[in-house]
């Protein structure tokens, strides 16, 4: 589950994809599952069929954003001037894709298509769906080894070229904190300490929201890494750890513990609303990703700082966050091995990530030898947070299966948001879903 | 005997034979698959003869241990409860009223059928500007801090009041135009053998709308059943908003492709949906005997 980047996007995907394309009384009409078996290949018709010349490389894009588009057709050009292939950019809406990669990657997908790292990528691998791009990662420089590990499959192989990313952290206005004096918290027990002095003080300490699903994840996933570790973390994921364990119960009954410092009736707001009380100094911080800061005018940017969520244990230490990070996979079968392969090598090079830093001042770029001068006073010091990072979860919607994502975890949460005091019985709950997911 | 030429012979098979095979294709097809998928644990990857068969597995799954399985139901009955109690009634008022010819009924008529033309994108924008807790008309008017999306106890009633402002212009429409079909003599009639206009309507205007009422009543149940892009641009009904047709959805399009479950879900709202175009068929089978 993508985050919105704009207003515009954000209203543009009220609209589901099935109300849009499809007719809605094809749904009562118990047409659902056959419409998914007819729909296979539906995206696929807008690929391009040119992949015999020699010359032209196609490119999935869900980048749909004017802004994004444009850094990407920028990109796109730097290839086309250094290797003379040319580049079919086929644009599809970012929430459209996502949707429909099942059919997209079983139909015709473009060359090389854009994707994020994480259990889904390592899951299509998996299935034989995309392609391997080890030879690929034998000429890149400039990537951590946390990012090898994030672009590598589960037969060891990398299926995946990483390009950009956001880290997930707390979020605050300078002057406020400046105002009241406050220090950054190094400890849970600090981080509680503090919100009591902003309830004083007449703030909300943490900002919330959970209208749409996914942000509740970001708080699941740092009190987990915190908590259990990132291993615990990519087990859990997996299916391979109980939900029932005390260990789960433990981040939920800290989580429990914690709701009371949180803006309150989060079920209601959108991410957008919370980040603007943080706009407005009506709450104190937020835990959210990056992208926060499109809530800030351009003069508040620099007023704009955070800090990673403090330590809960000293044995499992503060240095594991989710940092999502996108790039780009390869179709199992392009129409032009050779030109996809040299298209993943341009997008995964310091020049490439050269042009997006000029461009594109709201990512930070994968790779470590660009040119970062061009970033932001923010945007130097989240690289910095992941960069000391010890290990670097993709989100818990991306590091899992997404039907257990969006249909189980999404609404056991809101469960628990809405009432937290039977734990035990969500935990079970989730568990027995769980089960009957990850067998099947 | 031949009462009809090659040409009618030839012309009757194809209106006979295209709409069939699009029903076939479009309708019962599709259905059937639905419930043949519903006993496989397909998630629209890889061919379908990889698919397992899990028999009744998925129906156990969404009976027992699916905590939105039951909101649904009670929600989608609630549904239908509160559109035919209110809305539905509401939307008939309106339009006996505009029948009246008031000053300025276009404008009422067009202002109240607005919301039926609105494009859902922009629907799902208005409410949540009426309803945002922090920043919506609602709370800022009435100085209250509900917070009417969130709290699953109260968002249901807010969304059956959006529900129901987009129905009352339906039915309004609807029900106008069969006002304006009613043959005035009729009233005159009434009028003259001193009728009050009260039991003119309920003694001569209802009982003469009697196919437009049916066609009302069937239009309101449809729309409860597949009451759907509401809650789904609102919370894409989960938390206090779930609806059958939202499950439907969200486990079998899109990224989750839990193509198996997702049908049972289909399954069953197929066979609610079947008991009540039963009664519906029945009775207008047996009108059309008698």
């Amino acid at each position: 589950m993508s985050r919105p980047r704009s207003q515009a996007e954000y209203l543009a995907r009220l609209v589901p994809p099935s109300v849009a394309g499809l007719h809605r009384r094809a749904l009562l009409a118990g047409a659902a599952g056959a419409g998914a078996l007819l729909g296979t290949g539906l995206l696929a018709g807008c690929g391009t069929d040119s992949g015999a010349d020699a010359k032209t490389v196609s490119l999935g894009s869900n980048q749909s954003d004017p802004k994004p588009k444009d850094v990407i057709a920028k990109v796109m050009d730097g290839f086309k001037t250094s290797s003379g292939v040319e580049v079919a950019i086929n644009t599809v809406d970012h929430n459209t894709f996502q949707e429909n990669i099942n059919n997209y990657l079983q139909g015709k997908p473009d060359d090389v298509f854009m994707w994020f790292a994480g259990y889904r990528m390592r899951f299509f691998a998996a299935k034989g769906l995309t392609g391997d791009v080890s030879d690929v990662w034998g000429k890149l420089s400039g990537y951590s080894d946390a990012f090898k590990k994030a672009s590598t499959g589960d037969d060891g192989k990398q299926y995946f070229v990483p390009s950009s990313y956001y880290p997930w952290a707390v979020f605050y206005r300078k002057s406020v904190w400046q105002q009241h004096g406050y220090q950054v918290p190094q400890t849970l027990d600090e981080l509680t300490t503090l919100a009591g002095q902003m309830k004083k003080d007449g703030l909300v300490p943490i900002a919330f929201a959970d209208k749409d699903g996914w942000p509740a994840m970001g708080t699941f996933d740092i009190l987990n890494l915190r908590i259990n570790g990132y291993q615990f973390h990519v087990d859990l994921m997996a299916g391979k750890e109980a939900w029932t364990s005390d260990k789960v119960k433990t981040v939920f009954d800290t989580w429990a513990g914690l709701l009371p410092i949180h803006q309150p009736d989060a079920l209601g707001r959108t991410w957008q609303e919370a980040a603007q009380s943080v706009q407005q100094k009506k709450s104190g911080m937020y835990l959210l990703g990056l992208f926060v800061a499109q809530q800030f005018g351009d003069d508040e940017q620099d007023d704009l700082d955070f800090f990673t969520f403090p330590e809960i244990d000293s044995t499992v230490g503060a240095k594991a966050l989710d940092a999502p990070i996108d790039g780009y996979m390869m179709a199992r079968k392009p129409k032009s091995p050779a030109n996809a392969r040299k298209l993943l090598e341009w997008v995964g090079s310091k020049d490439a990530a050269d042009i997006t830093v000029k461009n594109d001042p709201s990512t930070l770029v994968a790779n470590t030898g660009a040119d970062t001068s061009g970033y932001t006073a923010l945007q130097r010091k989240a690289a910095e947070l992941v960069g000391s990072a010890t290990e670097i979860a993709q989100f818990l919607d991306r590091d899992t299966r997404p039907d257990f994502a969006s249909t189980v975890i999404i609404p056991a949460f809101q469960q628990f948001i809405k009432d937290p005091k039977d734990i035990g019985g969500l935990l079970t709950s989730i568990e027995n879903q769980k089960k009957s997911i990850f067998t099947s | 005997m031949r009462l009809l030429s090659r040409t009618d012979r030839v012309v009757l098979t194809l209106m006979v034979l295209v709409p069939l095979l699009l029903v076939v294709g479009l309708v019962w097809l599709p259905a059937l698959a639905t419930v043949l998928l519903s006993g496989t644990d397909w998630d629209g990857i890889g061919p379908l003869g990889e698919i397992d068969w899990v028999g009744w597995k998925n129906y156990d799954d969404v009976l027992n241990i699916y905590p939105p399985f039951v909101p649904a139901i009670q929600h989608n009955l609630l549904w239908l409860a509160a559109l035919f109690v209110v809305a539905t009634p509401f939307g008939m008022l309106l339009a006996v009223l505009l029948d009246k010819e008031l000053r300025g009924g276009r404008f009422y008529q067009t202002a109240l059928y607005l919301p039926v033309v609105l494009s859902l994108a922009l629907i799902g924008f208005i409410w949540q500007l009426i309803y945002s807790r922090d920043q919506g008309l609602l709370n800022a008017v009435l100085g209250s801090n509900v917070d009417w999306y969130g709290d699953s106890n109260v968002n249901i009633w807010a969304v059956l009041v959006a529900a129901g402002w987009r129905h009352v212009g339906y039915i309004m429409l609807l029900y106008l135009a069969g006002l304006k079909g009613v043959d005035p003599s009729l009233r005159e009639a009434a009028a003259v053998d001193g009728s009050s206009e009260t039991s003119t309507f309920f003694r001569v205007v209802f009982p003469v709308m009697r196919p437009i009422n049916i066609i009302v009543l069937v239009v309101t149940v449809i729309e409860s059943l597949r009451a759907f892009d509401l809650v789904w641009v609102i919370n894409k009904g989960r938390n206090g908003l779930e609806l059958l047709s939202a499950l439907v959805t969200s486990n079998v399009v899109g990224e989750a492709s839990r193509i198996g479950f997702g049908s049972a879900l289909a399954t069953i709202m197929l066979v609610v949906s079947l008991v009540f175009i039963t009664v519906y068929l029945a009775t207008v089978m047996r009108e059309g005997q008698r």
